[in-house]
């Protein structure tokens, strides 16, 4: 088509530079000539190149194809599928209330179950390796231990909950196995105001390690202020929690539980927790649990705790945090036991790592509990007289009585965590937890439960994938009035399933 | 006259940090995926991207500043394959954002769509190491499924920014173009080195050398997310010795003693490709990313 046009502009051209005189626009009609020739020549090209550049692409597009049909050739060690294309599922409406919630990287269940089983072999120079090891899922004796078997079940409920379950099975020293409904819990996922509540039976957020499970831990074995302040099995309730993340540039996070103060919370109604042969005829401070059972709402646990995170650089993160604990104690009507808390964390981790490694964290926890017991008088007839049911602790052949007192207990644990080569973490940790000497010590004699003690750990821990650990740790534990001991413990956990990610 | 300037100077301001907060609020977990919503995007939308180039993209920390990102967003871009199941879930889980939670515009499974390689028919073991059920998730180095993933993000960024729809539309027209164009020349550049066989650490350059017509050979991790042992890296070079493996593939945070010794041994050279726009220096745009792999490749293979 155009070729015929350019044609037909060089005839007329001809005709009409024909009429005109001929001599010197030789020279002129030749130049012309040319440059048409040229213009010419030149779309010419470019069509060509344009045919060129379609046959190409027609080309590749074909070989893409053909590649594709040649190519299934499955590699021998595994069963490989050659191409899926993902459906799209993608409906188009607004997201509402009622529209199903997919969480990322749950799979295609409904549910995510995975099971995971910590054990420990190892040996101390401790007699009493059960009072040296105070956590409830610690190792408690020579030679084998299963921590815990852990079922986890996880996923969204509805689109308005998620739901998890923790349920802990552990052989104790005397061999009985035990079945905990360690934490169920329900999180809704649709409130409004950036809020958020969890209902159930769960950890309270109190400080870092409070809320997590022993297979997240650095160490075999729980950290002794943790232990003592807060329970050895940590403190844990049914309750209710609400946690608004509020609405300002970093992250700033309030919770607040409402839990029952019975149980497990040894600090507060509750008997503690005791795996095995635990002592349960155990008098906190030397008075009788008089107070067992909650009947007001003032009687209900209450832990406040604040969060906050900055990114120092990008390599470097920080986040603090301070909790509190309030609820009423089992020494009387009118005693309370109060626990506050001051937690930081630091972790570096360079921005080029190889599966998460190398990194170096910092993780410590103070702690401070103020229980005030109630008075108490062991002559329960008002006799004066020791009766069998009385307690005389001094031996003064009197009913002993003791008077409301304010009793402190503080500790803390720092521990420096260095991941150094893929799989591969070393650890270092310095506890000390110690406790004022009260009046009622006096009395009974110093308590054990509330000696000082100090504790070096280090442990080397060495993850063959992240389903698999090996633990090696070493314990220097000084007691006040007992000395030294040492243990060495190694750990070994195994996981199987879809275990859900952690927090940060 | 300086009254009136400056009068001038503050209504410019207010009208642009209005523009600012107009903008729609993008988050994508990765960089590929958010250097795609960038080309789609341009302007009009604020995008944060929470993983780094150079990350390994299974084990970034879920740190908490995330969860405040995740809580303003409009838009969560994430890769759908289990890539990030290991960190996303409890951020997205906290943010208080139902919107990017859902099947919704406002969440773009990156995954949707896509052909995968490397689906794992019947069981899925994890002695077979770190296998993810949906396939290899590193499918954005196979530039047909890039040209997918825009499709959805223009689609999705449509819907909730209708005014701005023509103008994704237009981006997503050129983008194809420049892709289609790009991807002739990217094949013209690598035509001489077809079939020319691999070693990778990871299988993370699987979708790239299958669409580019390279061969792999084996792998330095014997399984997916497993270290390399002695016996497998000696396996390797026996296998390797006299096949001819021109290239050893590592990603910009690999260790680079055992891919540097291992290429010493069998004749092959090594060499650093960002897995991800902007890791290993290079650029941290589509294109420029892109560019720097197959330029790297043909560089490296010219000799």
């Amino acid at each position: 088509m155009k070729t015929k046009i350019i044609l037909l502009l060089i005839l007329s051209s001809l005709v009409s530079l024909k009429s005109e005189q001929a001599t010197n626009d030789v020279e002129l009609l030749k130049q012309q000539l040319l440059k048409l020739q040229q213009e010419f020549e030149q779309i010419q090209r470019q069509q060509l190149q344009q045919i060129q550049l379609l046959k190409e692409r027609i080309d590749n597009l074909e070989k893409v194809q053909s590649v594709q049909i040649e190519k299934p050739k499955p590699p021998p060690d595994i069963d490989w599928k050659k191409e899926v294309t993902t459906p799209k599922t993608q409906p188009n409406e607004k997201w509402t209330p009622t529209s199903p919630i997919r969480l990322v990287g749950s799979g295609n269940n409904y549910l995510d179950l995975s099971l995971d089983a910590l054990m420990t072999a190892g040996s101390s120079t401790a007699d009493d390796v059960e009072e040296l090891q105070m956590g409830g899922h610690d190792p408690k004796q020579r030679g084998f231990t299963l921590q815990q078997l852990e079922l986890v079940l996880s996923g969204a409920v509805d689109p308005y909950f998620t739901g998890q379950a923790n349920l802990v099975y552990n052989l104790d020293s005397s061999g009985e196995s035990d079945i905990e409904l360690e934490e169920v819990y329900a999180d809704t996922m649709s409130l409004p105001y950036n809020l958020q509540v969890r209902a159930g039976q769960f950890y309270s957020d109190f400080g870092r390690l409070n809320a997590t499970h022993p297979h997240q831990w650095n160490f075999v074995d729980s950290p002794l202020v943790n232990s003592r302040l807060l329970g050895e099995d940590g403190l844990r309730n049914p309750g209710a929690r609400i946690s608004w993340l509020m609405p300002v540039p970093f992250y700033s996070e309030l919770f607040l539980s409402i839990q029952n103060s019975g149980g497990t919370a040894g600090s507060f109604l509750g008997e503690g927790h005791h795996h095995g042969d635990g002592d349960e005829t155990h008098l906190p401070f030397g008075r009788p649990r008089t107070k067992t059972t909650l009947h007001t709402f003032g009687d209900l646990l209450f832990v406040p705790r604040y969060v906050v995170s900055f990114d120092l650089t990008k390599e470097q993160t920080v986040a603090l945090g301070l909790s509190s604990a309030f609820g009423p104690n089992s020494s009387g009507s009118d005693a309370r036991t109060e626990i506050y808390g001051a937690d930081i964390f630091w972790k570096w981790k360079p921005q080029s790592h190889h599966g998460g490694f190398p990194f170096v964290s910092f993780q410590s926890e103070f702690m401070l509990r103020r229980y005030t017991a109630d008075q108490f008088d062991w002559d329960l007839d008002s006799d004066g007289i020791l009766d069998p049911d009385e307690m005389d602790f001094n031996d003064d052949k009197i009913p002993d009585y003791f008077p409301k007192e304010k009793i402190t207990d503080y500790g803390f644990y720092s521990e420096l965590n260095w991941g150094f080569r893929k799989g591969w973490i070393a650890s270092l940790r310095g506890e000390y937890l110690t406790g004022d000497k009260n009046y009622y010590e006096q009395i009974t004699g110093r308590d054990e439960h509330r000696l000082t003690r100090k504790r070096l750990s280090s442990a080397l821990t060495w993850y063959l994938s992240e389903f698999s650990k090996l633990r090696l740790q070493y314990n220097y534990d000084y007691r006040e009035l007992m000395g030294p001991d040492h243990s060495v413990w190694l750990q070994f956990e195994f996981m199987l399933g879809q275990h859900a990610a952690h927090k940060f | 006259m300086k009254k009136l300037n400056a009068i001038i100077f503050t209504l410019l301001m207010v009208f642009s940090i209005k523009a600012e907060v107009s903008k729609l609020n993008v988050v994508a977990t990765l960089p590929d995926l958010g250097s795609i919503a960038k080309e789609i995007g341009g302007e009009r939308i604020k995008l944060t991207v929470l993983a780094n180039g150079n990350e390994d993209p299974h084990f970034v920390d879920p740190k908490p500043s995330f969860i405040r990102v995740l809580n303003q967003a409009n838009v969560l871009i994430d890769n759908g394959a289990e890539l990030e199941a290991g960190w996303l879930p409890p951020l997205v889980n906290n943010a208080r954002n139902p919107k990017i939670l859902g099947y919704s515009p406002n969440h773009i499974i990156g995954i949707t769509g896509v052909k995968m390689l490397q689906v794992p028919i019947g069981k899925i073991d994890r002695s077979e190491g770190d296998v993810h059920p949906m396939g290899n998730p590193h499918y954005l180095l196979s530039p047909d499924n890039c040209l997918i993933v825009a499709s959805n993000i223009t689609e999705s960024f449509s819907k909730i920014d209708r005014q701005g729809a023509q103008f994704y539309q237009k981006n997503l027209e050129k983008f194809t173009q420049r892709l289609n164009e790009k991807i002739i020349e990217w094949k013209k550049m690598l035509q001489p080195y077809k079939s020319t066989r691999v070693v990778t650490y990871h299988k993370s350059f699987d979708y790239f050398i299958d669409y580019f017509g390279f061969e792999l050979f084996g792998t330095i991790e014997p399984k997916p997310g497993i270290e390399p042992s002695p016996s497998h890296i000696n396996e390797l070079i026996q296998k390797a010795k006299n096949s001819d493996v021109k290239l050893i593939i590592i990603e910009p945070n690999r260790p680079k003693k055992t891919p540097n010794q291992l290429g010493k041994t069998i004749g092959a050279k090594m060499v650093i490709l960002p897995l991800m726009p902007g890791g290993g220096g290079s650029p941290d745009d589509f294109f420029g990313w892109y560019d720097y792999i197959v330029k790297t490749i043909s560089e490296s293979l010219k000799q």
